[in-house]
C-alpha cells in the first residue's frame, strides 16, 4: 500500500455509501422521475469501481465476493420474468401494473411492477459494467 | 394480440440466460440448447400454421397499441424464416457438440448462439424500425464474440475488420433511421409505410432509402462483401456454418421488407440499382469461387452468389420473382449450413484446407463424399433438391420483366457454383488416398446425424415443394400488398 492512498481510501469508506444511497434512490425514482435501473445501476457501478481504484482487487474481492457475471445474468433473468408473468396473467407481454398499499413505516406507497423490472436491468447493467471493466483491469 | 410472436424470441434468450448458472456443467448447458431450440422450433411452426389459418398475427409490447409502442408482426414471411433460422441452429449446434474444443464451450459458447437467434428472430418479427436496429445489434454483438473466440492470431484480425465493418454499418443505419423519423415522424413501419405513400416518395426519402440500402448491402454481402470471405473463415466449422446460413439472410431479409413495404414507389431508380448491385455481386462472387483454391474462401463465395441472386429476385418484384426470392432464401439457409459443415468435415480430417493437399478420401468416407456430392448439386440447383425450384421462378419473373441480360448472369453464374463446389468435391474426394486408415488428422465425427438431417431437409423441400409454395405464396401475397401488412398492424381509425 502507497503512503498516498490515505486520502483516497479514508475518502473512498464515506463517499462509497453516499454514492450507494443515491444510486438506489435514483433506482426507485425511475419510473416516474428521471432515473431508473440503467442510471442507477451504472452509478453503483461507478462507487465499485472506486473502491477497486482505492484498495486492490484482492481486498475488494474479500469484502464483496461476487461473481459479476451471475449478477448479470440473473438480472436479466428477472426482467424476463416480469415480462413473462404478464404473459402467464394474459396480458401482452412486459405489461406493467401498480397499485397502492398501505405499509408499516412507509404509509401508503405504490407498488409498481416496473420497478421489479427496474431492478433486474439494474443488475444487468451492474454486472455487465462490472465484468467489462474487472476483465481489462485484471489483465496484466 | 397474441403473446406467441414473443416466443421465438423469448425462448432462445430465457434459456441462454440459464446456461450462465451452469458454466462448468457443459453436458448440461447441451441438453438446455437442444430443449430450449426444439421448443423455439415447436413454437415457430404453430406459429406459422396460426399465420396461414388466421392472417398476420401482432403483439403490442406491453399493451401499447401500434403506432406508439413497439408491435411485433409475424407475417407468413417472417413466421417462415424464423422457422427456418431455428431449425438450422438447432443442425448447427448438434454439429458443435463435436467439433468445437473444451474451452469455446466453457467460454459461452451455447448462450451467445441462443443470444445470436434471438437476435435473427427478433430482426425478422419485428414490426418497429428502431427495434430492427436493436435486434440486428443483439445479433451482431453474440456474433463478434463468436468470432473472437479462440484469440489466435486469425480470429484477432478478422474480428478487428468484422467489428469496424460493422461498427460503420450499424452508425450508417441509426443515422438513417434519424432522417427518416425527421421527415415522417415515426418508426412503426406499417406507419412509414402508410405515410410515405401519403407524402409521396421525393427525392429526399429516396436519398434515405439508398442508404438503407449501402447499410444493409453492408450487413448481406450485397456488393459491399469484402469483410465476408475473410470473417466467414476464421471461427470453427460449426459458428461458420451457423452465420453463412443466417447473418446475411437477415440483411436479405431487411432489403425485402424495406423495399416491399416501404420504398416501393420509385422502383425505376432503387430496383434498378438493386438489379445492378446484385448482378455485379453474382458475378464478382463466382470469380472469387472460381479463383481460390482453399475450401473455407470458395464455399464464402459461395455465399455471395447466392445473396446476389436472392436479391435479383427482390429486385425484379414479380409475383414469380418474389416467390422464387422467398423460397431460395429458405432453400439457402439449409444449403449453406450443410455445404459448411461438410467443408468443416472435410478439413478436419484432412488437416488442411488446400484443394492441392487434399487427400483421397473417397475410400474410407464415402458417406461423407456423398453427402457433399448432395449438397453440391443443391447449390446449383440441380432439379430433385429444392435449389432448382426457387432458381426457375426467380428466372422466369426476371425473363418476363425483360431482364435477360441479368437472367444470363444468374443461370451462368450457378454454373460456375456448380463448377466451384465440384472442384472441391473432386480434389478432396477422388485421386490417390495420401492418408491411410487410422491417420486423418481428426475423425471429422458428428457431421453424419446434422448433415443428414439437413440433406433430408433438402430433399423434402425439393420433392414437397408444392405444399410449402401455398406458405410462400401467402408471405408474397403481403409483401405485394403492403396495405395488408398496414390494416393488421395499425388499429383501424376514421379520419
Amino acid at each position: 500500500m502507497k503512503f498516498t492512498d490515505v486520502i483516497l481510501q479514508t475518502s473512498t469508506k464515506i463517499l462509497v455509501f453516499i454514492i450507494l444511497t443515491f444510486s438506489i434512490y435514483v433506482m426507485f425514482a425511475g419510473h416516474h422521475n428521471p432515473g431508473g435501473g440503467f442510471i442507477g445501476g451504472l452509478i453503483t457501478a461507478s462507487a465499485l469501481i472506486l473502491l477497486y481504484i482505492a484498495f486492490d482487487v484482492k481486498t475488494v474481492h474479500e469484502i464483496i465476493p461476487v461473481d459479476f457475471k451471475i449478477v448479470g445474468a440473473l438480472g436479466v433473468l428477472i426482467a424476463l420474468l416480469t415480462g413473462i408473468g404478464s404473459m402467464v396473467l394474459g396480458y401482452p407481454f412486459l405489461s406493467q401494473t401498480f397499485a397502492y398499499k398501505t405499509l408499516p413505516l412507509f404509509g401508503k406507497t405504490e407498488l409498481a411492477t416496473a420497478v421489479i423490472f427496474d431492478l433486474g436491468v439494474y443488475m444487468a447493467v451492474v454486472g455487465t459494467t462490472m465484468t467489462i471493466i474487472l476483465s481489462i483491469g485484471e489483465d496484466e | 394480440m397474441n403473446n406467441f410472436v414473443i416466443l421465438p424470441i423469448l425462448l432462445p434468450l430465457l434459456s441462454g440466460i440459464l446456461m450462465f448458472f451452469i458454466r462448468r456443467q457443459i453436458r448440461l448447458q447441451e441438453a438446455l440448447a437442444v430443449a430450449g431450440l426444439l421448443s423455439t422450433i415447436i413454437a415457430s411452426l404453430l406459429m406459422v400454421s396460426t399465420i396461414s389459418d388466421n392472417g398476420i398475427q401482432i403483439l403490442n409490447m406491453g399493451g401499447w397499441e401500434a403506432p406508439f409502442g413497439i408491435s411485433l408482426v409475424a407475417d407468413m414471411l417472417a413466421g417462415l424464416l424464423v422457422a427456418t433460422a431455428s431449425v438450422v441452429t438447432l443442425i448447427c449446434v448438434l454439429y458443435a457438440f463435436y467439433s468445437t474444443n473444451q474451452d469455446r464451450k466453457k467460454f459461452y459458447i451455447y448462450p451467445l448462439i441462443m443470444f445470436l437467434l434471438c437476435g435473427v428472430n427478433g430482426s425478422f418479427l419485428t414490426g418497429d424500425i428502431f427495434n430492427l436496429f436493436v435486434f440486428f445489434e443483439v445479433m451482431l454483438i453474440s456474433s463478434y464474440a463468436l468470432i473472437s473466440l479462440g484469440g489466435g492470431k486469425i480470429q484477432l484480425r478478422e474480428t478487428i475488420k468484422y467489428v469496424i465493418t460493422n461498427i460503420i454499418a450499424s452508425s450508417m443505419f441509426v443515422i438513417a433511421i434519424a432522417y427518416l423519423y425527421s421527415i415522417t415522424g415515426t418508426l412503426n413501419m406499417a406507419h412509414l409505410s402508410e405515410r410515405v405513400a401519403l407524402a409521396g416518395q421525393d427525392g429526399l426519402i429516396t436519398t434515405v432509402s439508398l442508404l438503407f440500402l449501402i447499410v444493409f448491402g453492408l450487413k448481406a454481402g450485397l456488393l459491399l462483401f469484402f469483410w465476408l470471405p475473410g470473417s466467414y473463415s476464421a471461427p470453427p466449422a460449426a459458428i461458420s456454418a451457423l452465420f453463412a446460413a443466417l447473418l446475411t439472410k437477415v440483411g436479405i431479409y431487411a432489403i425485402m421488407r424495406m423495399f416491399t413495404l416501404i420504398f416501393y414507389h420509385q422502383s425505376e431508380l432503387t430496383h434498378t440499382i438493386l438489379v445492378w448491385m446484385s448482378a455485379l455481386t453474382m458475378i464478382l462472387g463466382a470469380v472469387g469461387a472460381i479463383a481460390y483454391t482453399d475450401i473455407r474462401r470458395i464455399l464464402a463465395y459461395n455465399v455471395i452468389v447466392s445473396v446476389g441472386f436472392i436479391v435479383f429476385g427482390v429486385a425484379v418484384a414479380s409475383e414469380a420473382s418474389l416467390n422464387g426470392a422467398v423460397f431460395y432464401l429458405i432453400h439457402d439457409m439449409l444449403a449453406k449450413a450443410l455445404v459448411f459443415i461438410l467443408g468443416g468435415a472435410i478439413i478436419s480430417i484432412a488437416g488442411t484446407d488446400k484443394l492441392r493437399d487434399m487427400p483421397g478420401l473417397i475410400r474410407f468416407r464415402p458417406t461423407l463424399g456423398w453427402l457433399f456430392f448432395l449438397s453440391a448439386l443443391a447449390l446449383a440447383g440441380v432439379p430433385p433438391l429444392s435449389g432448382f425450384v426457387g432458381k426457375v421462378m426467380i428466372l422466369q419473373g426476371g425473363v418476363e420483366q425483360r431482364y435477360y441480360v441479368m437472367a444470363a448472369v444468374g443461370l451462368i453464374t450457378s454454373l460456375l457454383v456448380l463448377y466451384s463446389a465440384m472442384k472441391i468435391f473432386i480434389n478432396s474426394f477422388w485421386g490417390e488416398t495420401l492418408l491411410s486408415e487410422g491417420e486423418e488428422k481428426s475423425s471429422g465425427k458428428g457431421y453424419l446425424l446434422p448433415g443428414s438431417i439437413l440433406a433430408a431437409l433438402i430433399i423434402g423441400l425439393g420433392i414437397g415443394a408444392e405444399p410449402v409454395m401455398e406458405y410462400v405464396r401467402q408471405a408474397v401475397e403481403v409483401m405485394l400488398n403492403p396495405t395488408l401488412y398496414i390494416e393488421a398492424v395499425l388499429p383501424q381509425t376514421d379520419i
